[in-house]
């Protein structure tokens, strides 16, 4: 039993950090949103084209620039996505830039000392919670998005009713950001001896 | 477990689940039928139907129509729409749909053993069959003399093999023996769709486990009011009623003694779903009562389609979709015989 603690424990301390940063699971969920409500979204479409368009906002790459954002609303209507989904690895990318500049190197002698150990421990958790949030976030906006997509082609009227749902649903992986944030600007280093 | 199923079902038959309900968005509506109802020709009929998802089946077809025609091609449809799921559909979602052809495979075995014992060309016989129950070997059907014969002949290769052994004996068949064989046949089959599903479990396995035990329930109704008055023994009647449902066993208990059809529905009524569908109807009318079961069954079929992320839509849609092919048989065959006033005896609306 011994080695094996020993050998995860290796493997722990040998994998680089910024495996383990926000955007790891962030993505694998926002890719799990997806492929759940991309799926559905194909086949009820052969029967009824029309809901394509406005599908598509969940999965859709989100824009970076909310002008370009607002432009793809109002005026290009058709292009309505998945966008949901996608916003969700958006978070992971905003949250991991955030974290990596928060990160500094701290000299070997107050490697240990309390204060780097909480600054260290901030970070991790902050992408931790960030990436798990996220996790559930997109798998339920996928699973919505798959229902949406499913009673869209069949009543046009319940695509809208059934998107404030997936609105609501994304409001967790805006919680985990929040969060995350807050917990991460706290992590103070201690000044250099 | 279930819950979980919401995150993997997609995976593999989102796709499948969702053309199989945008297939049932096409089923015909309350409008449809009574536009159909009203037509004074098969040619009427015909050019209705061109209207809805049948068109491309029927509108090359020649005037003048017969009924079977009709039927043929809708029938076309259901087998056409059933081919493409299958072929893109992955275990164990390629199993269940298999299975749910396994019921045509067993009548058409018996359609065709029966018409060889009365003689009739084979050919005929295998026009007659369900486009859903082919396979391959089902011609030489008619060579067979008693069922041992049938089963090592034939029968052995085809998935209705395990369901032989409880019926193999070496009697020759007769028409008694043959509805015996029919029953016995599809009684292991509900009995093995029943705990594949179980297998399959969640959504899947509650939602089909109600639907087979309804059909499990139906049957055991039908062979008892059957076989009042025939040279079936009581014991003989409680071997072909299925191991589960409502009314196992002590309602089986009940009806393997009934002797009338009023003793039947006392049976019944004890059990509050079948209940509503005997008050329906009164006392000594017995035709209504098929009308009545396929209502029921319509009813469970249609909610099976309020959740997601289960296999029973596909089950649901193509017994929808049978129903359906029946109420355009009996609007069709109202329509040419001239009876249009009895049209509403026995259309069930699906929507």
């Amino acid at each position: 039993m011994s080695s094996d603690s020993s050998s995860w424990e290796r493997a722990l301390v040998q994998i680089s950090p910024y495996t383990f940063s926000a955007i790891g699971v962030s993505v694998l969920d926002a890719a799990w949103g997806i492929f759940i409500t991309g799926s559905s979204l194909i086949g009820a479409a052969i029967k009824a084209p029309r809901i394509t368009s406005k599908n598509l906002i969940s999965t859709e790459s989100g824009a970076f620039d909310s002008y370009y954002m607002l432009k793809l609303l109002l005026v290009e209507l058709a292009r309505l996505g998945v966008i949901f989904c996608e916003a969700v690895a958006i978070y992971g990318v905003i949250v991991a830039i955030i974290l990596q500049t928060e990160l500094e190197s701290v000299p070997t002698s107050q490697m240990y000392a309390p204060e780097s150990l909480r600054a260290g421990y901030a970070i991790f958790a902050s992408g931790l919670i960030v990436g798990f949030a996220n996790l559930v976030c997109g798998v339920c906006v996928g699973i919505i998005g798959s229902s949406c997509a499913l009673s869209d082609a069949q009543n046009s009227s319940l695509f809208v009713k059934i998107l404030v749902i997936e609105i609501f649903g994304s409001a967790l992986g805006l919680f985990g950001v929040i969060v995350g944030i807050i917990m991460s600007s706290q992590a103070t280093w201690p000044a250099k001896a | 477990m279930y819950g979980w199923e919401m995150l993997s079902f997609n995976i593999h038959d989102g796709f499948l689940e969702a053309i199989v309900r945008g297939n049932r968005s096409g089923l015909l509506t309350a409008a449809d039928y009574n536009n159909l109802c009203q037509c004074e020709t098969l040619d009427d009929i015909k050019m209705h139907l061109t209207a809805t998802e049948y068109g491309p089946y029927l509108q090359n077809e020649p005037s003048p129509l017969h009924t079977t025609t009709i039927v043929e091609k809708c029938t076309l449809k259901l087998v056409d729409e059933y081919k493409h799921m299958l072929c893109q559909a992955t275990e164990p979602l390629s199993t269940f749909l298999q299975y749910i052809t396994y019921g045509h495979m067993i009548d058409n075995v018996v359609l065709i053993v029966t018409g060889t014992l009365h003689e009739r060309d084979v050919n005929e016989l295998l026009e007659k069959c369900h486009p859903l129950g082919m396979f391959d070997s089902i011609a030489s059907l008619a060579v067979a003399q008693n069922m041992r014969e049938l089963y090592r002949l034939v029968l052995v290769d085809t998935p209705l093999a395990p369901y032989f052994s409880e019926c193999i004996t070496s009697e020759d068949l007769d028409d008694m023996n043959i509805e015996i064989m029919r029953n016995t046949l599809y009684k292991a089959y509900l009995e093995d769709f029943y705990k594949f599903c179980q297998k399959l479990g969640g959504a899947t396995a509650e939602i089909m486990c109600d639907l087979l035990s309804f059909e499990a329930d139906r049957r055991a109704v039908n062979i008892t009011i059957n076989s009042i008055g025939t040279e079936l023994t009581r014991d003989d009647r409680r071997k072909l009623y299925s191991n589960f449902g409502l009314l196992y066993p002590y309602g089986h208990e009940e009806l393997a003694v009934c002797e009338d059809v009023d003793q039947v529905r006392g049976a019944m009524e004890k059990y509050p779903p079948y209940q509503s569908i005997f008050s329906r109807i009164s006392y000594g009318e017995s035709q209504m009562l098929d009308k009545a079961f396929y209502e029921e069954e319509v009813k469970r079929l249609c909610l099976s389609f309020e959740q997601q992320f289960h296999y029973a839509v596909f089950f649901a849609y193509i017994r929808l979709c049978e129903q359906e092919i029946r109420n355009l048989m009996w609007i069709s065959e109202c329509v040419a015989q001239n009876q249009k006033s009895r049209v509403h005896d026995s259309v069930v609306f699906i929507f």
